[in-house]
């Protein structure tokens, strides 16, 4: 045994510090659990946080309806071969009793409307800390965003009474109403998060690897899962397509990229040689402007 | 491969984002829509050049007061390392950014302007890098292309700053001559400068020595929580667990549970659920001891033979990070890792006037002053002084009422230990 640690020991240990301090000052924390590889990756470590003990927050996830069944499937036998407990709550309950306008369009997508949800589930629960997946290198505004991050009773996040983070010591103090959104892989990128589910031999919903599809060939170039959540047009162009899925989010807004990854292996070797950023290839919502992701965090997104 | 975790100071016009900028795009961390983005936003700028400051000026007040207002982290790695930057902003005001910065710095660069040389703020960020304990210091000098690359001007700053590192008693300095906007020794070396033959900035970050995690030191562990299972197949089953912050520790070590002061002996070790003779920091780890002692979160486990200091009365040289001032006589929440203790301010002994280090008297400290104070603390601190330990010797001070984060501290050696 020697001193000598690799990053991925340095990641570890940093995300497995911050989810024992979340246990440590907070009343009643949740992990909001997506069924995506980030999420996925936040559970694995909170196992090696707290085992042999259950873990100190129930997994949550917001539902927007439009998902791939793939992913719902793991997130059940997830939950099952843990024994953790999961907390389901629908957007569609949300937009029915808040009367909210559905999203609309070819490819209705509710991540904005996701939102609402959390905050419903946030005030039910009363929750005082949500743990999320989100990553500094997917986007400039996350770039800025604390570890632990301060919210008002709104969710709402505001960059310039951000408090000050020094060296690796959390203040989560908050008033009554005010919760934290705190992101123990922030300083992991894309690759960092492959490469550990690599080592660790983390399983993973099948949608990230190649599979054939039918897709929707958007008129930017991207490829959409044909779902029943959108809506086809005579003249949309329909390809069969070897594609896997980067990030797994609203199907309706989640382009797959062509790949014949079938492998963790292969999937890192195709992100040390891909030239577009996860984002950018993946998320139609960040391209409608520049400030599209600082506007939805403004506004309690996650 | 290991992370090497840097910060970049300089004042507003240094080019201290085109410098991230070229880094960044110079070593192909930067994808291809992103650059997209950044072609389509240096066309509406006046003379059309890519930009490479818009890489890091992330947020939209930025962008439209021009300046960079909060630490932004950015990614990149090479086939030698993986860096984490925490490009902190050089403007007057936001000192407490390049403090918040500095605390997770393995390095600095410090970036000033060829044609100003040694300035006011790099008397700021230099004294910032010193408190902070930062390990490595790179003196980038900018802008050496508006002055035809000249030897001599390199070279007068250069003794210019040695003289300023001697005040501040700053170790391992490296220079390095730069233009940012072209590109000259960043990454690629430069020919138009072959009067320099040391490395480009980043062959430097790439092979620079970082201290491992404080291995030698004595081994310092918080006890973040307590895992009990209280299930049947884990019925007896009580882990004290935290990360262990510097050194190691064995099975069989004898230790003290402070502050308290409670001797008992490691009994097991886990890491990752497996049973490990010994670990070493920064591993998250879960204690088992010999005794069934009252053990919290907050307490701290330590080697008998290797004590931190044990004391309600802390002398600390504070970063004063909010817009009301600090007056003696003030209560704060000292947080201390997963320590919290009440903490009332006895005195201020000085302040240190940042551009020519003097001590001065005074009752206060305001928005980034820095000084040294007398705290007093409801409990007991266990710590040791931030020059021996960065993991044990510094804290945050939080107001009571609004749970801001109202100033970093770092500990001094104490003056008198608790009696009894």
């Amino acid at each position: 045994m020697s001193t000598h640690f690799d990053y991925l020991d340095h990641l570890e240990a940093q995300a497995i510090h911050i989810l024992r301090e979340v246990a440590g000052q907070f009343e009643r924390p949740a992990l909001l659990f997506s069924g995506g590889k980030d999420s996925i990756t936040l559970v694995h470590l909170a196992l090696k946080a707290f085992r042999p003990g259950k873990l100190p927050f129930p997994l949550v996830h917001i539902d927007t309806g439009h998902n791939f069944p793939e992913v719902i499937r793991y997130r059940d036998e997830l939950a099952a071969r843990f024994g953790e407990r999961l907390i389901v709550r629908h957007v569609e309950d949300t937009i029915r009793r808040q009367g909210l306008k559905d999203a609309t369009g070819k490819f209705p997508s509710r991540n904005a409307l996701q939102t609402y949800t959390l905050l419903e589930v946030i005030e039910e629960f009363e929750f005082d800390a949500c743990i999320g997946g989100a990553r500094r290198d997917e986007e400039k505004a996350r770039a800025k965003e604390r570890i632990f991050s301060v919210r008002d009773e709104f969710g709402q996040w505001d960059p310039k009474r951000q408090r000050p983070e020094l060296w690796d010591i959390y203040n989560g103090s908050i008033r009554k109403g005010e919760n934290v959104r705190v992101f123990p892989i922030s300083n992991w990128t894309e690759l960092d998060v492959w490469s550990y589910i690599q080592q660790e031999n983390i399983a993973l919903p099948e949608i990230y690897f190649s599979h054939r599809r039918n897709c929707v060939v958007t008129p930017a170039g991207q490829l959409l899962a044909i779902t029943e959540h959108i809506n086809l047009e005579p003249e949309d162009e329909i390809a069969v397509r070897d594609v896997r899925f980067r990030t797994v989010g609203d199907a309706t807004c989640t382009a797959a990229v062509e790949s014949p990854a079938t492998t963790v292996d292969d999937i890192i070797q195709e992100i040390l040689i891909a030239k577009i950023s996860e984002r950018g290839a993946t998320r139609l919502d960040d391209r409608l402007s520049e400030a599209a992701m600082e506007d939805r965090k403004k506004n309690g997104y996650f | 491969m290991n992370i090497l975790k840097f910060i970049t100071a300089g004042s507003v016009d240094d080019g201290k984002s085109t410098l991230i900028g070229r880094l960044l795009y110079d070593s192909n961390a930067v994808s291809h829509d992103i650059l997209e983005t950044l072609e389509r936003q240096s066309r509406n700028k006046a003379d059309g050049e890519l930009d490479l400051s818009l890489l890091t000026d992330g947020l939209r007040a930025e962008r439209e007061q021009g300046i960079t207002i909060d630490v932004a982290y950015k990614y990149f790695s090479t086939t030698r390392r993986k860096f984490i930057i925490a490009d902190a902003p050089g403007h007057v005001q936001y000192t407490r950014n390049m403090v918040t910065g500095a605390s997770n710095a393995d390095l600095a660069i410090i970036l000033v302007d060829a044609r100003q040389g040694v300035v006011e703020q790099t008397h700021r960020h230099s004294l910032v890098a010193s408190l902070m304990g930062i390990p490595q210091i790179v003196l980038a000098v900018n802008k050496l292309d508006l002055l035809d690359y000249s030897e001599e001007h390199f070279y007068k700053i250069a003794a210019a700053y040695q003289e300023l590192a001697e005040k501040l008693k700053l170790r391992n300095i490296t220079f390095i001559p730069i233009s940012a906007l072209a590109g000259d020794n960043v990454v690629q070396p430069s020919a138009n400068m072959p009067w320099y033959l040391g490395p480009t900035l980043l062959e430097h970050l790439e092979t620079v020595e970082i201290e491992p995690e404080a291995a030698s030191d004595a081994p310092r562990f918080q006890v973040q929580y307590v895992i009990r299972p209280k299930s049947n197949e884990w019925h007896d089953y009580r882990g004290y667990a935290g990360s262990l912050r510097s050194g190691s520790f064995r099975r069989g070590d004898r230790v003290l549970v402070l502050p308290a002061g409670i001797e008992t002996e490691i009994v097991a070790i886990e890491v990752n659920q497996v049973q490990v003779e010994e670990a070493f920091a920064p591993q998250p780890l879960v204690l088992h001891l010999a005794h069934d002692i009252d053990i919290s979160r907050g307490d701290t486990i330590a080697r008998f033979d290797a004590q931190p200091i044990v004391s309600r009365d802390l002398e600390a040289t504070l970063c004063w990070m909010n817009e009301r001032p600090l007056r003696p006589g003030d209560r704060l929440l000292l947080r201390q890792h997963a320590a919290t203790v009440k903490a009332i301010v006895k005195s201020i002994e000085y302040r240190i006037d940042v551009h020519t280090f003097e001590h001065l008297s005074d009752d206060k400290l305001e928005l980034n002053d820095i000084g040294l104070v007398r705290l007093k603390t409801a409990q007991p601190l266990v710590f040791d002084a931030y020059k021996q330990n960065r993991h044990s010797g510094g804290f945050i001070l939080v107001n009571e009422n609004t749970y801001d984060t109202v100033a970093a501290g770092m500990l001094e050696e104490a003056t008198e230990l608790e009696p009894g």
